[in-house]
């Protein structure tokens, strides 16, 4: 664990104690199985791969690798479980899906804990936001299940049947959270494959739904890698695919799906734009702009990775905006001081390295965070690059990784110009101190999702979702049921 | 002695203005005895990249208009298609309809034009949404047009399949480049006549006649395209739209109704089905 050092900010020599968070009570297994119709099952190929702690590359489990024939059989206990569950009242469906709700609350700890450890984020993030979320988001679908007449006026919505749902590993049971809880909720069966760096705590939302005794087939949970995903995305049996993850693995999905009449959400990659205008409050921008990068190690696709700062006030923004970086903490993710965690995956790491290599060699002027980064495990240093414009690759590429673009703008024209000038449309954030602005700005980004003077925000009751090649359909709220249903 | 017809020229519709195809092409449009009707511009690919181009540049200000005013031009489109009735109603029994189904068709499409009218300034009363978040922000989803739209509109019922595919796209704020009924395209360009002194902007809706198979990966593939409606039933063209879209992760509309006419034929989700929902946080703490 690395302590903070003298910092040119506060001129005080003050240093952190570790405060790691206690891993005593954590329930793991050497081996994990998949979950197929209301059982943990072997893998039919007998295969397993290593999952390993981003922090130190140490092993933590075995998880089974679902070949074909396992995908199969999930497909079809998924298929059966529909029958029956799409014609329970919707009052019993939310029952199970707000006891789903309630245990996850029970064992929040627990879960935070596995998060960070399998996935390298920082225990405040997974302990404070995360899991809360996770909890919430069943709490907001159960409430629908029994009210979806009064969600779609005029029209009966009824359950599309077996889902395939295929989630990423920034935020890995958030994510299994957004999807879980609409299908089930529209009466939909599922099988759901996390990330296969982060599969753990979908396995342990496994027991949990085992322990909620929600009939066996309506979730089935496989895991692995790409391959996985792939079976799941092109079996002949499967209703719709909801994915997230990479705009390339997107476009693919879409092909692949071409005329088969599977419905398909997609919530794919960002480069969201934060704009920082000379009459926003800077010291509250300052810390905006570290949330909208430096949140998970920059692992999300909503992350203000473009930052446009006005003319005027470029100087003392990127000066604060340095000064603050200095401050940040670079560790254990399990250390509640901790503000940036572990890279998640050696193969992330090398990616992140690369595009800080093509932002140098295209002549950007980096900075970084001067912070001691501990030995073993994947480690990246808050960076910034200066000097860059629209044609840089840094720019236009999502890194996914706590590497941020900065870009100076003079008019709200030019700045419209260029936040909208990316095939991306996630996300944006705006800071400034005059309404009328904000409301300007918020109705001229092409973006989904719209921070005004916060950044980084989510709730199960708010849509999120990308406008051109950040995907299409929402999750959260009233619009995150749609994908789920047909009409009459 | 009879007096000698006038016979009218059809072309494209353009950026508000009536161009010939640059490829200088036509095909041969012949009602059912085998005569010749008129001789249509066969659109090229030039001619859809320009209509692009130009509905780009339309977009952001079409948007831009009010509801009220929008919905004021598609009455406007409505009132003006009432006053050329008897016309459109000739064209379409040249094409080959009854004098009952023309009558009818012409009608409900004028209707049609009314209903989405009335929308204008609902549609986002209906779809958005104050959301209760559990932080101190304010919190809200609107819609929000995808932006360009291509549309291949139905094969039958010319203009009222025409109409209710253009009409939900355009009432959001989308510009569209629409490709024409091929056997039977004469209503549509007279439509684009409509349009034209309707006050609806140049550009807002393109209007192109031509041959489906050569135009349709053009409409399905083009990068700066948001989206792609489908009228009709070929699993092979929707198969080749859904594969080019994801190009650019295009949304995909298909239609596969034959009839337009029934009510079932017009609501807010068809305008829903053009649109993106735009979520907006502010905080509320001081």
């Amino acid at each position: 664990m690395q302590k903070k050092e003298n910092n040119t900010v506060f001129k005080a020599s003050w240093t952190y104690d570790e405060a790691p968070e206690s891993i005593d009570h954590i329930q793991l297994n050497e081996i994990y199985n998949l979950y197929i119709d209301g059982e943990f099952v072997k893998p039919a190929k007998g295969v397993y791969f290593d999952t390993f702690n981003p922090a130190n590359n140490e092993k933590i489990a075995s998880i089974a690798e679902a070949s074909d024939e396992d995908v199969d059989l999930a497909v079809k206990a998924a298929r059966k479980a529909f029958t029956s569950w799409s014609k329970l009242p919707g009052k019993v469906r939310g029952k199970y899906i707000y006891r789903i709700a309630r245990l996850i609350q029970e064992r929040s700890r627990e879960f935070a804990v596995i998060e960070s450890l399998d996935g390298g984020k920082p225990i405040r993030e997974s302990r404070d936001i995360d899991i809360p979320l996770v909890a919430n988001h069943f709490f907001y679908y159960a409430g629908w299940a029994d009210k979806l007449e009064y969600a779609f006026p005029n029209r009966t919505a009824k359950p599309l049947g077996v889902v395939g749902q295929i989630i990423p590993w920034n935020f890995p049971l958030l994510m299994a959270a957004w999807k879980l809880a609409p299908a089930l909720a529209t009466g939909n069966t599922v099988v759901l494959k996390p990330a296969e760096t982060t599969s753990l705590t979908a396995l342990k939302l496994a027991e949990i739904i085992h322990e909620s005794g929600l009939p066996k087939g309506v979730v089935n949970i496989v895991t692995g890698a790409g391959k996985t995903g792939a079976t799941i995305v092109n079996h002949p049996d499967v209703n719709k695919i909801a994915f997230t993850g990479s705009t390339g693995v997107g476009k693919y999905i879409q092909k692949a799906t071409a005329a088969t009449n599977k419905r398909l959400t997609l919530e794919l990659g960002g480069k969201g734009a934060n704009i920082i205008f000379e009459d926003a409050a800077i010291d509250q921008a300052v810390e905006g702009i570290i949330n909208a990068i430096f949140f998970n190690q920059g692992h999300v696709c909503c992350a203000g990775s473009r930052l446009f700062i006005q003319e005027s006030v470029a100087d003392l923004v990127i000066q604060k905006l340095k000064n603050r970086m200095e401050t940040l903490i670079v560790g254990n993710p399990l250390d509640k001081n901790t503000d940036i965690g572990a890279i998640n995956s050696k193969k992330q790491l090398q990616k992140i390295e690369k595009y800080i290599e093509i932002g140098i060699n295209e002549g950007g002027d980096i900075y970084q965070s001067k912070c001691k980064l501990p030995k073993n495990g994947n480690w990246c240093a808050p960076t910034l690059f200066l000097n860059v414009s629209q044609s840089h690759r840094i720019v236009q590429e999502e890194i996914f990784g706590p590497v941020l673009a900065v870009q100076t703008f003079r008019t709200i024209e030019e700045v419209i110009e260029k936040a909208n000038n990316t095939p991306y449309g996630l996300s944006a954030g705006v800071w400034t101190e005059k309404g009328s602005k904000i409301f300007h700005l918020t109705q001229k980004l092409k973006a989904g999702v719209i921070w005004g003077n916060t950044f980084n925000k989510f709730d199960a009751a708010s849509p999120f979702g990308g406008y051109k090649e950040s995907g299409f359909g929402r999750e959260g709220g009233l619009h995150g049921l749609k994908p789920y249903v047909k009409f009459d | 002695m009879n007096r000698l017809d006038i016979h009218k020229t059809y072309k494209l519709y353009i950026g508000g203005k009536f161009p010939r195809t640059e490829s200088g092409r036509y095909y041969v449009v012949n009602n059912k005895k085998g005569n010749l009707i008129a001789n249509m511009c066969l659109a090229s690919r030039k001619d859809f990249r320009n209509a692009v181009v130009i509905a780009r540049k339309a977009q952001t200000s079409w948007e831009s208009v009010s509801a009220l005013n929008k919905g004021q031009i598609l009455y406007r489109i409505a009132e003006i298609l009432e006053g050329r009735k008897e016309q459109f109603v000739t064209e379409l029994i040249t094409e080959g309809e009854t004098k009952k189904n023309a009558q009818k068709e012409v009608e409900i499409a004028i209707d049609r034009l009314v209903y989405y009218a009335g929308w204008s300034d609902k549609y986002q009363q209906f779809f958005s949404t104050v959301n209760p978040v559990s932080s101190s922000h304010f919190n809200f989803s609107n819609l929000e047009p995808v932006g360009v739209v291509s549309i291949i509109a139905p094969e039958n019922q010319s203009l009222l399949g025409l109409v209710s595919v253009i009409a939900p796209a355009i009432v959001g704020g989308n510009t569209v480049i629409v490709l024409a009924s091929e056997n039977k395209p004469l209503t549509a360009i007279s439509f684009a006549e409509v349009l034209n002194s309707s006050d609806v902007p140049g550009g807002v809706v393109n209007i192109l006649t031509g041959n489906k198979n050569e135009l349709t990966s053009h409409m399905a593939s083009h990068m700066d395209v948001n989206a792609i409606v489908y009228c009709g039933k070929d699993e092979k063209i929707i198969k080749e739209i859904s594969e080019l879209a994801s190009n650019n992760v295009k949304r995909t509309i298909f239609y596969k109704k034959s009839d337009w006419e029934n009510e079932l034929c017009e609501s807010p989700y068809f305008i829903e089905k053009n649109q993106e929902v735009k979520t907006t946080w502010h905080p509320t703490k001081i």
